[in-house]
């Protein structure tokens, strides 16, 4: 039976475990009808030419965890920000694990999407935001829609901000010897309200991951988001994550992505500016090496005039380590003063790596100031020797060099400790100590 | 100290470095002067260690050994240090941490410890008020948004660092103001001892007022076509480059 089979005959057996008569079910129905005209996407797709899903659906995965397995703080600390306090909502195999998490329900909600879908006093906001923003037509969507019922919930009403930055973290840790993860998030911020969140997936075993993740995050009239992804994971976890963003005026959403490690990434990255003075900012550190792939595929929809989006992803392909980017902005007829930017800089160090790149631009409005760009190059030769004629070795002045190239998307990093970790993570993913403390 | 015998450099086979002699003692200061294009910067370059110059014919000798063989950043911990021309932006990496790499990695080459932490920043402190460079400076990324004035001051800031035998300073007073020009010569007369030996490379004879040369080379197609003291420089400045040409020509 292959993986498309096996998942829609479970969906009868999920059933078996979920409230059907709750309206959210009819929503789940309606999703699997759809994946199951779809089915997985295969290459003769535009939007998935360059990243192909036939290996994984070749893999004999569990689509549902039998049972938590318990671990030890200790032994997933470095995982966690831990030099902060934060709130955490952690998941051991796609089960809630209260022992590691820290929820609260002060003044915010911070919390389980399982609550949210199940307890009548969640129910008024399921109605009015669960899957209003995802893609109702995307069949990798619609697959997690179906089987939706864990992740987290967030909830901040207007003008407030909770005390510390959230930590979303999924381990998995091989208790079955394949498993299919499918996440779903939702995040509502009212007006004026800010959040930080931190969200990582973090495989412990080498059996095979595969995780395909929905984020539906809601920002209302000038509330701030900033939204950190950390993708490090081992050589044989894969990742499709499926982030959605509704932005009402003058609200601001950062969302950055760094990928520095898994077998298979791809990252839909969504915004819809259903509004207007909006900014909406993507920034991402891509260093692969090995046979990794990454697909960085970006939407940004200016619906309203008025508003700003940056992009600025950069690369480092290593290896036969391979990318892409791809990234769409659709501005409507109506949305004028647009501003628009879009930049993707990569370096290839291998003959084998490679990447492909393309904006992708649709703009109906005359009165925008749209800009894209994109290089694939080596590292420049005159700097390298500028390094070398202050005595350091070229295998450190070229590490150096890539570091001070991922380095200026850090700029925007607002938690110090996260900006520390993630240039340790570069340093580390560039093989090289650079003789001082990042 | 720097024996140049009969150097040729020559970049995607054209030939830049024709035959250049050249004998720098220590103690002893040396302008290079000449034309746009003449091939000075080159001749920088090809001191240092850039691997996009061919080296066709010719020796370099650092105290008494040859060159040819050795990286860039074995010369730099041999003791040669270039001055850039144009110095590169390295963003996030601070001036403090990039000085820090490079002493650590030289005293590596040597087989000693790192820098103890206390003995670096005392180092750093000394060197920074040489050139009247303030402590907020240090800690911005290397060179990034530094004016043409800062990139030079911090290129002479790294020179007092290291404590090179031969800095060669490569246009050091382009884009200086004068107050600016001061600082950097007044640092690098500082630096300069017995020891040690300065090559300057200059277009015009205004830096040679604050550095003051023993011996000026004219620097012509690719060879010296012309040294003498100090006042060649003044003859220079008065006559320009274009009587050069034409005695070449002849």
């Amino acid at each position: 039976m292959d993986l498309k089979d096996k998942l829609i005959s479970s969906f009868m057996a999920f059933e078996n475990n979920v409230d059907v008569e709750h309206p959210v079910h009819d929503v789940r129905m309606a999703a699997i009808k759809n994946f199951e005209e779809k089915g997985f996407p295969s290459k003769k797709e535009e939007a998935w030419k360059y990243t192909s899903l036939n290996s994984l659906q070749k893999i004999d995965f569990s689509i549902f965890p039998k049972e938590e397995n318990a671990l030890e703080y200790k032994d997933v600390k470095r995982y966690f920000i831990h030099e902060i306090d934060t709130y955490k909502i952690v998941f051991v195999d796609g089960i809630y694990s209260s022992y590691l998490s820290e929820t609260t329900h002060d003044g915010v909600d911070i919390c389980l999407m399982s609550a949210a879908l199940t307890k009548p006093m969640y129910k008024q906001v399921i109605d009015v935001y669960f899957n209003k923003i995802a893609s109702k037509d995307e069949s990798l969507t619609s697959l997690n829609t179906a089987f939706s019922r864990e992740g987290a919930y967030i909830y901040i009403p207007k003008n407030k901000m909770p005390k510390k930055p959230i930590e979303i973290l999924h381990f998995s840790t091989g208790n079955e010897a394949s498993l299919l993860l499918q996440p779903r998030n939702l995040i509502i911020v009212e007006e004026n309200a800010e959040v930080q969140i931190i969200e990582r997936h973090q495989s412990l075993t080498s059996n095979d991951i595969l995780t395909n993740a929905v984020t539906e995050i809601f920002a209302a009239k000038s509330a701030i988001v900033d939204f950190y992804k950390i993708q490090n994971d081992n050589e044989t976890a894969s990742l499709i994550d499926n982030t959605y963003i509704d932005q009402k005026d003058k609200s601001l959403v950062k969302v950055h992505t760094f990928s520095f490690g898994g077998k298979l990434i791809r990252n839909n990255l969504n915004f819809y500016q259903n509004g207007e003075y909006i900014d909406s900012t993507m920034k991402g550190v891509t260093i692969l090496g090995e046979k990794q792939h990454v697909d960085h595929h970006t939407l940004v929809h200016h619906i309203e005039p008025n508003c700003e989006s940056h992009q600025d992803y950069k690369g480092i392909y290593g290896d036969a380590s391979t990318g892409v980017f791809n990234g769409k902005i659709i501005v409507d007829k109506i949305a004028q003063k647009t501003n628009a930017f879009q930049q993707n800089n990569n370096i290839l160090i291998s003959d084998k790596a490679s990447i492909n790149t393309k904006p992708q631009l649709e703009i109906f409005a005359d009165d925008v100031k749209c800009s894209h760009g994109c290089t694939i190059g080596q590292l420049d030769e005159d700097a390298l020797f500028y390094l070398q004629s202050r005595g350091i070795p070229q295998k450190e002045a070229r590490a150096l060099l890539m570091y001070a190239f991922a380095n200026n998307v850090l700029s925007s990093v607002r938690i110090p400790e996260l900006k520390t970790r993630i240039n340790k993570l570069i340093a580390k993913k560039l093989g090289v100590n650079l003789g001082f403390d990042l | 100290m720097l024996k140049i015998k009969d150097l040729h450099a020559s970049v995607d086979d054209k030939e830049i470095l024709r035959g250049i002699n050249l004998e720098v003692k220590a103690g002893e200061v040396h302008a290079i002067m000449g034309p746009n294009g003449s091939g000075k910067s080159t001749l920088a370059s090809v001191i240092a260690g850039n691997e996009r110059f061919e080296v066709t014919q010719g020796s370099i000798e650092l105290s008494g050994e040859d060159l040819e063989e050795v990286s860039p950043e074995e010369r730099a911990h041999k003791g040669v240090f270039l001055s850039f021309q144009y110095p590169v932006e390295i963003p996030g990496v601070s001036v403090t941490n990039f000085m820090k790499t490079a002493i650590n990695e030289s005293r590596k080459a040597k087989g000693l410890e790192d820098m103890p932490a206390k003995d670096m920043l005392k180092l750093i402190r000394e060197k920074s008020e040489l050139l009247e460079i303030d402590r907020k400076f240090l800690s911005r990324s290397l060179n990034e948004g530094f004016s043409g004035g800062e990139k030079k001051r911090n290129e002479i800031f790294q020179m007092a660092m290291l404590e090179p035998k031969v800095a060669i300073l490569d246009e050091t007073d382009s884009g200086l103001d004068i107050d600016a020009l001061r600082i950097v010569a007044s640092g690098v007369n500082k630096l300069k001892s017995k020891d040690n030996a300065v090559i300057l490379i200059t277009h015009y004879q205004r830096l040679l007022e604050y550095i003051v040369p023993d011996f000026v080379h004219v620097l012509h197609n690719g060879k010296i076509v012309k040294s003498g003291g100090k006042e060649l420089a003044l003859e220079l400045e008065e006559k320009g480059y274009d009587w050069l040409k034409q005695e070449t020509a002849v």
